[in-house]
């Protein structure tokens, strides 16, 4: 079953092909990463596609010159080398430089969070939305499913600032049926409604939730599941409505925490809201895993497993009634 | 102060132009030193080695300026205060500013920013100007534009990985379309290059890359002048790089001779005798 799912990073090429037949402003460039659906993307467009080799310094750099000429670019990599190898280019040739320039780069970092399992620390991206989330006038998003990404490929055209997707690289099932422009701008969506706690989660971490609070809901306590996929610039105003309604908040992001990510975001909303609602962050704390296993197996080994989370999330409840 | 230049008027003989230039490049040089005593945090030395290319490149219509303009892209940049001056003679800045250099709320700073015409990238960073220039450069052939994109970039920044990834990709793909300029003044900012990272033959190293390249007098205008003309008409697929050798703190003997000239500071006292 799982096989005919299609990766967040396919259902964006195929996408973004297409749309390459109308708009002959798109180039696309990968640090020599690549994919089934890109051999088919760059013998269509053999002038608009661009290895440029594992360079991703000239990666980030070559996209802002090509921007800069007016193409929208998107400029693929592995996450954590996309990030954290360029990450001065990106500081200066895209962050800074957008304040000048419209500048349409799509930085588009595949890996998220644990994605590449085997791959140990230095392939996996625990960073990634920290050190995004910290540069100005870049948007960050984070999906969830490869229909939300389908549907950003259409919305990035339009909008000419720089943007980075944290791709998952794994073929995950659908959480959404259809996603228009509104649900992008939104930047989450209330995809369960609980009473007693909230479940605000990423990428990834949206598929745990979901698992979670109906697993919860098995044992009578009502957890809402609340998925974030656009981190930056994130929107106060409508999570903010939502939270109100709730006595405990829980984020899950596989992502380093308690460094500026999306639960010190909403750390910070909530300490606004109602410093009284009880907040627990989950993810990964200040220390990097050289395990070898499935992405289940090292979730278990950080506690961040389905039925470890359960019973974290179910201690908490019954300390608060 | 100035005279302005006309379109015919560069079309005369050897000696005309060469007057015009030398005149332009020695009222440059002092213009630039000026900034520096008004603002001693700019970097004097490496600005004063690149005041002939400027003034060629500017000065003798090697960059298109109107219609449809070339891009300029000074990769080392706060070695470029030398610009200013040309920039505000030429009309796109005023000449007040030179006078505010650094100031409060000033457009001009010690690392020029893109608030500055012709500053349209951000460069305080070395080793980035050219990864952009190959990213403008692949774009225009893309569209079959003819605009041609000049970098100037110093030897100092040749240390930065990420200029051999643009070097090799510049060549790879052929971008005929892009004229480098390296200010070799051999100095970088604590010692001379080569007891630093020793990168000669640099020539040999862009030739292997794919790159047809050219070695000149940095300081003789006319060397310039001719070497650039031909890099901007010759019929090539290979990227071009103008090696210019250059003294670092050219027409200070204080700074020519100072290995740590890039963080040296000079005063309006040891200056009289050069302003005069």
């Amino acid at each position: 079953m799982k096989k005919h799912l299609k990766t967040m990073r396919d259902a964006f090429i195929e996408r973004l092909s297409s749309l390459m037949e109308l708009d002959d402003t798109i180039m696309f460039l990968t640090a020599d990463l690549g994919a089934p659906s890109l051999d088919v993307l760059r013998a269509k467009f053999p002038k608009k596609f661009l290895n440029v080799g594992i360079a991703e310094q000239n990666l980030v750099n070559l996209a802002s010159g090509l921007a800069l000429e007016g193409y929208k670019v998107f400029a693929y990599g592995i996450a954590s080398f996309l990030v954290m190898r360029a990450y001065e280019q990106i500081r200066n040739n895209v962050s800074m430089l957008s304040q000048f320039h419209d500048l349409n780069i799509n930085l588009m970092g595949l890996g998220a969070g644990l994605s590449y399992n085997i791959g140990g620390p230095t392939h996996q991206s625990l960073e990634d939305i920290v050190l995004m989330m910290t540069l100005p006038n870049i948007m960050t998003f984070s999906p969830s499913d490869s229909n939300i990404v389908r549907s950003l490929v259409d919305y990035c055209l339009d909008i000419p600032k720089p943007k980075y997707f944290r791709l998952d690289g794994h073929p995950l099932p659908n959480i959404y049926s259809t996603v228009d422009r509104n649900d992008i701008s939104r930047g989450f969506k209330e995809l369960v409604t609980g009473e007693d706690i909230c479940l605000v989660s990423t990428g990834f971490m949206t598929h745990v939730a979901l698992e979670v609070s109906k697993a919860l809901g098995d044992s009578g306590i009502k957890a809402g599941v609340l998925d974030i996929y656009l981190l930056k610039p994130f929107n106060e105003d409508g999570v903010g409505k939502i939270l109100k309604r709730y006595n405990i908040v829980i984020t899950l992001e596989e992502a380093f925490i308690n460094k500026g990510g999306l639960d010190c975001t909403l750390l910070r909303l909530i300490y606004r809201l109602n410093p009284r609602i009880r907040f627990l962050n989950l993810g990964y704390h200040d220390n990097y895993l050289f395990e070898i296993g499935t992405r289940d197996f090292l979730h278990k080994k950080m506690g961040l497993a389905v039925d470890d989370l359960i019973s974290v999330i179910q201690q908490l409840y019954r300390s608060q009634q | 102060m100035c005279t302005r230049l006309t379109a015919n008027r560069i079309d005369t003989d050897f000696n005309e132009i060469a007057q015009y230039l030398i005149a332009k490049a020695d009222w440059v040089r002092k213009e630039t030193i000026k900034i520096h005593l008004l603002a001693p945090e700019t970097r004097l030395a490496s600005s004063l080695s690149c005041v002939e290319i400027l003034t060629v490149l500017f000065y003798g219509q090697i960059i298109v300026r109107d219609h449809k303009e070339d891009y300029f892209i000074p990769s080392k940049a706060h070695g470029t205060i030398s610009l200013y001056p040309i920039l505000a003679d030429l009309g796109y800045i005023s000449f007040q500013e030179l006078k505010k250099v650094c100031n409060n709320g000033s457009l001009l700073g010690a690392i020029p920013d893109p608030n500055i015409p012709w500053y349209r990238t951000l460069n305080g960073s070395l080793g980035q100007g050219l990864g952009l220039g190959c990213g403008i450069a692949y774009g225009l052939k893309a569209k079959n534009d003819t605009r041609k994109i000049f970098v100037l970039i110093g030897d100092g920044e040749l240390n930065e990985g990420s200029m051999w990834e643009a070097i090799m990709f510049a060549g790879h793909h052929e971008l005929s379309n892009l004229i480098v300029i390296l200010d070799k003044n051999k100095t970088s900012m604590l010692d001379r290059c080569q007891n630093i990272l020793h990168l000669d033959p640099i020539e040999d190293k862009f030739k292997v890359f794919n790159w047809l390249t050219r070695v000149v007098n940095g300081h003789n205008v006319m060397e310039l002048y001719y070497s650039l003309k031909d890099f901007r008409s010759v019929k090539t697929s290979k990227p071009k790089i103008l090696i210019a050798n250059t003294i670092k703190g050219k027409g200070i003997p204080l700074l020519e001779n100072d290995p740590q000239s890039h963080i040296r500071t000079i005063t309006t006292k040891e200056l009289n005798n050069i302003m005069g």
